[in-house]
């Protein structure tokens, strides 16, 4: 029971830090709660589905279909996490000045929360895939302690939310003054630590040279498996054995994404000066 | 040309690694104790005689990948330095374990 539920609360923890920190990360922005539920559904479907076609997706490109798939799902959200970030970073200060009352003041609010939809979907359809071929699995045994085994996939499942849920909340506590450039910070973490496990994957499909494997070796002094490490991994991209080339994507989508950040933040600054 | 060096780069960096198979059966894998020359890339081929999905799971190897129930797969690995690699089952991690041990 206890083993479903670590499994289960380590595919449900990263998606619900992602959803945790872009619900606080939008906040009086109109509507962005609706398309964030609108992306866990979307999300969820789409889990079905490619856990339904994981054998087709697995026999593509010559049997790396599945290393692919997870790098093309992860590198388009790096790349949304980016618009999201710099275009955060040009709004971030209207949406601080006044929190409660923007909506119309924000042109182009619309496309900004497709985006969300998009992000928050993909972040479940990778996880949840995993979770869904998971819960078949037991279902599909002749296990003896099937219905123990659920009830431990459930406790994951809410422990993980819980995760997020507190992320979000937590997130709220901190003074508006510094709140954008917090949660500016988390989700340019986020994305460098989702560009690193895209090279992951393309390592692993043997399309990229893995340089240095691995690159250090901090599995003694904290673990993937321990809670720290999980949630490390989840929010910073924390990888206790690293392949160089990892390290080199998380460095190159990190500067892009704060260079972005920066030069788009300072043109507002300059206009009313 | 530039088409040529495209199609090139695309290709699989060592179609010529040597293969290996472990088979999953009972969410056990068997050998679960592989030997393998240590830097030297090898394509292992993790054959699921099992109804059920698993995960083959690595940390030190830095690898995990999904294998449908009665399906096989192909796993690139290493060039490694001598030492062992342990890796799991994480769908099945009680009894799912295995080490590679490179020499």
């Amino acid at each position: 029971m206890l083993a479903a539920a670590v499994i289960i609360f380590r595919e449900v923890l990263e998606a619900a830090l992602i959803i945790g920190i872009l619900a606080a990360a939008t906040r009086g922005l109109p509507h962005s709660k609706r398309w964030l539920t609108s992306g866990v559904i979307v999300g969820l479907l789409g889990a079905g589905i490619v856990a339904a076609f994981t054998d087709v997706i697995g026999e593509w490109a010559s049997g790396v279909g599945q290393e692919l798939f997870n790098a093309v799902v992860l590198g388009i959200a790096v790349l949304m996490l980016a618009w999201h970030n710099i275009w955060m970073s040009s709004h971030g200060a209207v949406l601080a000045a006044n929190a409660k009352n923007v909506g119309k003041s924000i042109r182009d609010g619309a496309s900004e929360c497709s985006i969300l939809l998009i992000i928050v979907g993909l972040a479940v359809l990778r996880e949840g895939s995993e979770t869904v071929l998971f819960l078949y699995g037991i279902s599909a045994s002749e296990n003896s302690d099937q219905s123990s085994m659920l009830l431990g996939g459930m406790a994951g499942l809410f422990a993980g939310v819980a995760v997020g849920f507190i992320m979000y909340k937590g997130l709220l506590r901190i003074p508006l003054r510094w709140f954008f450039t917090a949660t500016g910070i988390l989700v340019l973490l986020l994305a460098a630590g989702m560009a690193s496990q895209a090279a992951h994957f393309l390592i692993q499909a043997d399309m990229l040279p893995s340089l240095a494997a691995p690159l250090w070796d901090t599995s003694m002094l904290l673990s993937e498996s321990s809670i720290t490490g999980m949630l490390l991994h989840s929010l910073v991209g924390y990888d206790s054995q690293p392949a160089g080339m990892q390290v080199i994507f998380y460095l190159i989508a990190f500067i892009l994404i704060a260079s972005g950040m920066k030069w788009i933040g300072r043109i507002p600054q300059r206009a009313k000066t | 040309m530039k088409n040529i060096l495209f199609i090139t780069l695309l290709l699989p960096l060592s179609v010529w690694a040597a293969d290996y198979t472990i088979v999953i059966k009972d969410h056990k894998f068997i050998p679960a104790e592989l030997t393998i020359p240590a830097e030297t890339k090898i394509k292992l081929r993790v054959d699921n005689q099992d109804p059920t999905p698993e995960e083959f799971e690595s940390y030190s190897l830095n690898r995990e990948k999904i294998i449908s129930g009665r399906r096989k797969a192909t796993i690139f690995i290493g060039p490694l330095a001598p030492g062992r690699y342990e890796f799991f089952g994480e769908f099945n991690p009680k009894t799912a374990q295995g080490v590679i041990i490179a020499k």
